[in-house]
């Protein structure tokens, strides 16, 4: 599956013969390397979760956040490398911003995902500037209704139902494809993105982790912000007992 | 391209619609605000219901008089701080000595650049317990006091408050003692109207109260056959 991309893949301005760009892919594998990321849009909004693996165990919990707040109504999940995904929130931030203080709404979620989508493809088009090593599910909620999307490094955004990148993406797309989310409400997606990162975090290969979780919904006034802490509690409790069931088995 | 635009241009010189008197002191549980709802076009009392006072973020209460339109602005630049203070989501919050640091900063480098926001404003809040009331003028002066107030209100309406103000006034006692402070700036000051909106902000919250008119008195005898010893005046 990795092909050798000798000598076309020293910069992001050259094509191989078979028409790649070597170091668009490379950039995705550093965000195929980091912990699981996952998206869902419930009937009445979004909820985000992240997969946080911790480095070291002398680190507070709650510090490091990767998912964060672009306006009010919005927010991002960031996976791939940490540093490169705060430039990314930085833009998004003052996108958003710039927005409303030339037309006076907040920024339809649609409009936000093209900017970023375009900023991350800018940095694939200059040999001076290498690609952003990080993956973004954007999600928020404006006058169409909660949207949910997601860029890549390359800079292609797509809507989604349901999204996942990080290491345990294909497992977690599974559980999403199996979840009926046109009838949940963000307070049952709460749970069920719990459930499904608990379930793909892989406890041989990786050492502790924590959970980190947002939502824009109805409950939350539309506005975006980090679930509050008894229902995460709950959440995780249910994760938990849906894994020993599992191991039960 | 025009590189070095005229300075003349880029400069406030006059107000156009200005807001009156704004008047505000501290009480047991926090802050409480007082300011009519005009908005005068010189002379002329052109706007009737200009709300000239907002909260700001979770702990503050900004009122302000004078230029609406720069007032409007302020408000623009005090919505993306407290936005961005929010999207930290650190658990922390500006209080009110922190928004009125800011303000004081904006208004002393526009004044420094002659290009003034052309307003008096008063913060108020609570943040843990603490309550903070301060005022910051248009050429940057600012400080914190029991009680304050813009305008015609520093001459007319702070005399009064230095006699009857205290330490914990109640709710009640606080708004009686605005009221009396909002009714001699009816009588007395010219671009007063008679629509005023009470404001309060405690440890729970900011609330701005709907518009009300005083009571006034006309029936002086003195008010009454104004012409007598001076025909032919009016």
């Amino acid at each position: 599956m990795s092909s050798i991309g000798t000598g076309y893949d020293l910069s992001v301005t050259t094509f191989s013969p078979d028409g790649r760009v070597f170091q668009i892919e490379y950039a995705a594998k550093a965000v195929d390397n980091s912990g699981t990321v996952v998206g869902i849009k419930c009937k009445d909004g979004i909820v985000l979760g992240v997969e946080k693996l911790i480095a070291s165990k002398m680190m507070l919990p709650g510090s490091n956040l990767r998912i964060h707040s672009v306006h009010r109504h919005s927010g991002m999940a960031v996976a791939g490398l940490a540093a490169d995904g705060r430039q990314i929130v930085a833009r998004t931030r003052s996108e958003a911003t710039n927005y409303d203080s030339v037309y006076g709404e907040p920024i339809p979620v649609k409009e936000l995902a093209e900017r970023v989508a375009s900023y991350v493809h800018l940095c694939t088009l200059y040999w001076w500037l290498r690609p952003f090593g990080c993956g973004v599910i954007l999600g928020g909620y404006d006058r169409d209704g909660p949207q949910l999307y997601m860029v890549e490094p390359s800079g292609v955004s797509y809507r989604y139902f349901g999204a996942a990148i990080g290491k345990g993406r294909q497992a977690a797309k599974t559980e999403i494809e199996k979840l009926k989310l046109g009838d949940m409400t963000c307070r049952q997606g709460v749970i069920e993105v719990a459930k499904i990162i608990y379930g793909v975090h892989d406890e041989a290969k990786d050492k502790d982790f924590e959970l980190e979780m947002s939502w824009v919904c109805d409950e939350s006034n539309r506005q975006h912000q980090k679930v509050p802490d008894d229902l995460l509690e709950e959440a995780k409790a249910a994760a938990k007992a849906a894994l020993e069931e599992m191991d039960a088995d | 391209m025009d590189h070095h635009p005229s300075a003349e241009t880029q400069r406030t010189l006059y107000p156009y619609v200005t807001g009156s008197s704004v008047v505000a002191l501290k009480y047991k549980d926090g802050i409480l605000m007082a300011a009519d709802t005009g908005g005068s076009y010189g002379s002329t009392l052109r706007y009737k219901s200009i709300e000239r006072m907002k909260p700001i973020g979770k702990h503050s209460l900004l009122g302000a008089s004078g230029e609406i339109s720069d007032f409007q602005e302020i408000l623009r630049y005090l919505d993306e701080l407290i936005l961005y203070d929010n999207m930290w989501d650190d658990g922390n919050s500006l209080g009110p000595k922190e928004v009125h640091n800011y303000l004081t900063r904006i208004m002393y480098n526009r004044r420094n650049k002659f290009n003034p926001l052309w307003n008096s404003l008063i913060l108020g809040g609570v943040k843990k317990g603490q309550k903070y009331l301060g005022m910051v003028s248009m050429i940057g002066v600012n400080f914190e006091d029991n009680h304050v107030a813009t305008g015609l209100g520093n001459h007319l309406a702070r005399p009064i408050l230095r006699d009857e103000w205290h330490e914990n006034l109640t709710f009640e006692e606080g708004v009686q003692l605005l009221e009396k402070c909002m009714r001699v700036l009816l009588y007395r000051d010219r671009s007063a109207v008679n629509k005023i909106q009470i404001s309060k902000i405690t440890e729970e919250g900011a609330t701005v109260f709907p518009p009300f008119s005083l009571k006034t008195y006309w029936e002086f005898s003195a008010f009454k056959n104004p012409t007598v010893g001076a025909e032919g005046s009016w």
